[in-house]
């Protein structure tokens, strides 16, 4: 009696467990999927956007050559270099710009403190792209809406309002003991020698998470680049150029280019998402806590 | 009631701006004249010359540009543009006319230099005072290097905090007071006011809540699809996200590694690439038709409308919204979801509860109780969830020829729509602001109910 008893609870774990692995089997198949078909696709020799089979017929690397090397219609590699140009730039001053706002904000008591913190809460519930026009006015004001300078435009724009997302590296430098800081202190450190040389290198995985993200911003940003770069295809980024594989005109020709364009840049960014997985979690507490 | 309380001063100086004029000596007084004044009389030669390089700064520009632009800020410019036929040339020339933009935007950018050089005013009286205290009391004034050392020590906000606060300002800061001045006037392409506008008060408010016109109507779906899109593309991320992860983190489950693998590989994928997939995925010839047919669920040459019939284009955002937002969800929910009590669950099994049971009378009530303040983030995020919309539909299906918003539009992408498309500015910048009302509102209520600004209130 007993002895059935268990058995049944077995055989009732065991459908549970079956089920949930049915389940899981099937959700992973519809995540996992679409990538799938975006590398399958990058290797597709048959051109053109609609296929009528579902899978390649043939594989070629074509595509990823072409990307390189046609560089009549929409030139990859200067949009690369673009890209990488505007990256390198932004991402030290906005590097720089976090870090140094949120060390303050941390660990330093001062008036504007508050005030600055509450500021930056509001302006973040504006929608981000409303001032956009604006800003187009304002750099063009500046003189600097044609030719290269476009490159400078968007430097200044992608790290003109970084300081604003202090909240993640603010929580990190929060969690680093105040009597470190005391002692220093005490053996007559400034407070500058404190930052470069005491905080920063204790905090060395939200330096790099800062300087990460702040990288990976001008690859992935598609509004303000668009906005900014108008008709001026010699400064478009990568993604502009990969949207616009995608217009009426191009998709037929460029479709499995696009694919390939995905592809690659999707690798650095899995290679980096891959790193900074550990402080996603701690990130997000960062951000509730305010 | 805690944002609004008194602010108690936690610095107190008694080299204040008040007491530099009610007790300062008569050089401090002439500093409120002659800026950097008792900064020399003091020995701060440097310092003084600076403060008063600044105000000759201030006072050249304001003579040669500024009051000429805080002038024509009232009127937004008067002259139109002639057009005339060149003899010489043989061609239609312009008459330089004046354009309204730049008139509003250099007279914002001028106030907002104003108030700089209020703040740099009091900020001299501050310190003119100080100097003439710190002679009185015979004690020694800093020389200008001492004070640039300061910088690195007692004052290392001003050095680290000044170039971030400058960016901040001249791309944030000034753009958004220039839009919102905007929502004033009727710069828009309709009745050609593209040149030359005017302020008019609230009328685009009025125009927007007029319900009988076309816009007031649209403004109304739009909103009302809005709230309905951030509530499903919240929760339904939120629910799906949290069952995908009991699933994967229960005790029964084998190889977790993996199916954590699977739902975080799509993350990889920058959002703006995923998206743009999906869209052609969905396409009446894309792969999901296609697959649909070869599989047989479909005659060959149906497509299912997934983004060409209204309500299948607003279930088919969210549904994909599922797919991009959960793998995100799953990595941050799951560390809260493994810190709920295991004992709830044992008693819970004890009294006989099965899974379902389980799910919505424990986990989900805890989860709605410590997560609170996320979803409210969350909820905000999706009211202003630009690129889900405008990369996947693009506010498509347009039913309503005459209005300017698609069915999925949202009143961001619409906004966009309006000031980039359209060139309705006036509108777009109405839109804007009661966007950010109705997130101001959220955030408020999140803010408020947090524990961190309880605890934040301690400091």
């Amino acid at each position: 009696m007993a002895g059935q008893k268990v058995h049944s609870a077995k055989r009732k774990r065991f459908i549970t467990n079956s089920v949930v692995h049915v389940v899981l089997g099937i959700l992973a198949v519809i995540w996992v999927f679409p990538v799938i078909w975006v590398v399958l696709t990058s290797f597709r020799a048959e051109q053109g956007s609609y296929v009528s089979t579902f899978l390649p017929q043939s594989y070629t690397l074509d595509n990823y050559i072409r990307l390189f090397t046609d560089t009549s219609i929409l030139n990859f590699p200067q949009m690369f270099m673009n890209t990488l140009f505007i990256a390198i730039f932004s991402c030290i001053l906005s590097t720089f710009y976090v870090l140094s706002a949120s060390y303050c904000l941390s660990r330093l008591r001062f008036k504007m403190r508050k005030p600055y913190m509450n500021m930056a809460m509001i302006l973040g519930l504006f929608p981000g792209f409303m001032s956009m026009v604006a800003v187009y006015f304002i750099l063009k004001a500046l003189g600097l809406s044609e030719g290269n300078l476009i490159k400078l435009a968007l430097i200044l724009v992608y790290s003109g309002g970084a300081a604003l997302g202090f909240q993640i590296a603010k929580g990190f430098f929060d969690t680093i003991p105040f009597a470190v800081d005391e002692a220093a202190i005490l053996d007559g450190c400034t407070r500058w020698q404190i930052f470069t040389k005491i905080t920063l290198p204790l905090s060395k995985p939200i330096v790099v998470y800062t300087t990460l993200t702040a990288f990976m911003g001008p690859w992935v940003d598609f509004i303000f680049a668009k906005v900014i770069c108008r008709a001026n295809a010699d400064q478009y980024t990568i993604a502009i150029g990969l949207w616009r594989m995608l217009e009426k005109e191009y998709i037929d020709s460029w479709y499995t280019c696009f694919a390939a364009g995905a592809v690659l840049i999707s690798i650095p960014i899995a290679a980096l998402f891959l790193y900074m997985q550990r402080y996603y979690v701690d990130g997000l507490s960062g951000a509730v806590k305010g | 009631m805690g944002i609004i309380k008194k602010r108690v001063n936690e610095f107190p100086t008694p080299y204040t701006c008040m007491n530099a004029i009610r007790k300062g000596g008569i050089e401090t007084k002439l500093s409120m004249l002659l800026m950097g004044f008792g900064n020399i009389v003091h020995g701060q030669m440097i310092k003084g010359l600076l403060y008063m390089a600044l105000e000759a700064a201030y006072v050249v520009f304001m003579v040669m540009n500024g009051v000429h632009c805080l002038a024509m800020l009232p009127s937004l410019g008067t002259v139109e543009q002639q057009e005339y036929w060149d003899e010489a040339a043989q061609v239609y020339m312009y008459t330089k006319g004046d354009q309204s933009v730049l008139i509003l935007l250099y007279g914002v950018a001028t106030v907002l230099l104003t108030v700089l050089m209020v703040l740099a005013w009091r900020g001299t009286l501050r310190s003119a005072y100080k100097a003439e205290c710190l002679a009185k009391e015979g004690k020694r004034v800093n020389n200008f290097r001492e004070d640039l050392k300061t910088l690195l020590h007692e004052n290392l906000q001003k050095l680290l905090m000044t170039p971030p606060m400058v960016f901040i300002s001249l791309f944030t800061i000034l753009p958004l007071i220039f839009m919102i001045c905007m929502a004033f006037t009727n710069y828009s392409k309709i009745d050609d006011h593209l040149m030359l506008f005017d302020w008019v008060g609230l009328d685009n408010f009025a125009a927007l809540f007029d319900s009988s016109s076309i816009l007031g109507s649209t403004f109304w779906s739009v909103l009302v699809w809005t709230l309905i899109w951030a509530f499903f593309a919240t929760f339904s991320n939120y629910i799906f996200g949290m069952i995908v992860s009991l699933l994967i983190n229960r005790k029964g489950t084998r190889c977790k590694a993996f199916w954590r693998f699977c739902f975080v590989l799509s993350c990889a994928m920058p959002m703006f690439v995923s998206l743009l997939i999906m869209r052609t995925m969905f396409q009446p010839e894309g792969a999901v038709n296609v697959l649909l047919r070869n599989l047989g669920l479909i005659a060959s040459d149906a497509s299912l409308p997934f983004f060409t019939d209204p309500t299948w284009a607003r279930v088919t955002v969210i549904v994909i919204n599922i797919w991009v937002g959960v793998p995100y969800t799953l990595l941050q929910l799951t560390g809260v979801l493994q810190n709920i009590p295991e004992d709830l669950y044992e008693a819970a099994r004890v009294d006989g509860a099965n899974a379902v049971q389980i799910f919505f009378k424990i986990t989900l009530p805890y989860m709605l109780y410590v997560t609170t303040p996320y979803l409210i983030t969350t909820f905000t995020g999706n009211v202003n969830n630009f690129n889900v919309i405008y990369l996947l539909s693009g506010g498509d299906p347009v039913t309503d020829l005459g209005a300017t918003a698609g069915k999925t539009d949202l009143l961001v992408t619409w906004l966009y729509k309006l000031t980039i498309d359209k060139q309705y500015y006036n509108i777009g910048a109405v839109i804007g602001i009661l966007t950010f009302i109705i997130l101001a509102i959220g955030a408020l209520i999140t803010y408020r109910n947090s524990k961190s600004y309880k605890e934040e209130g301690g400091f």
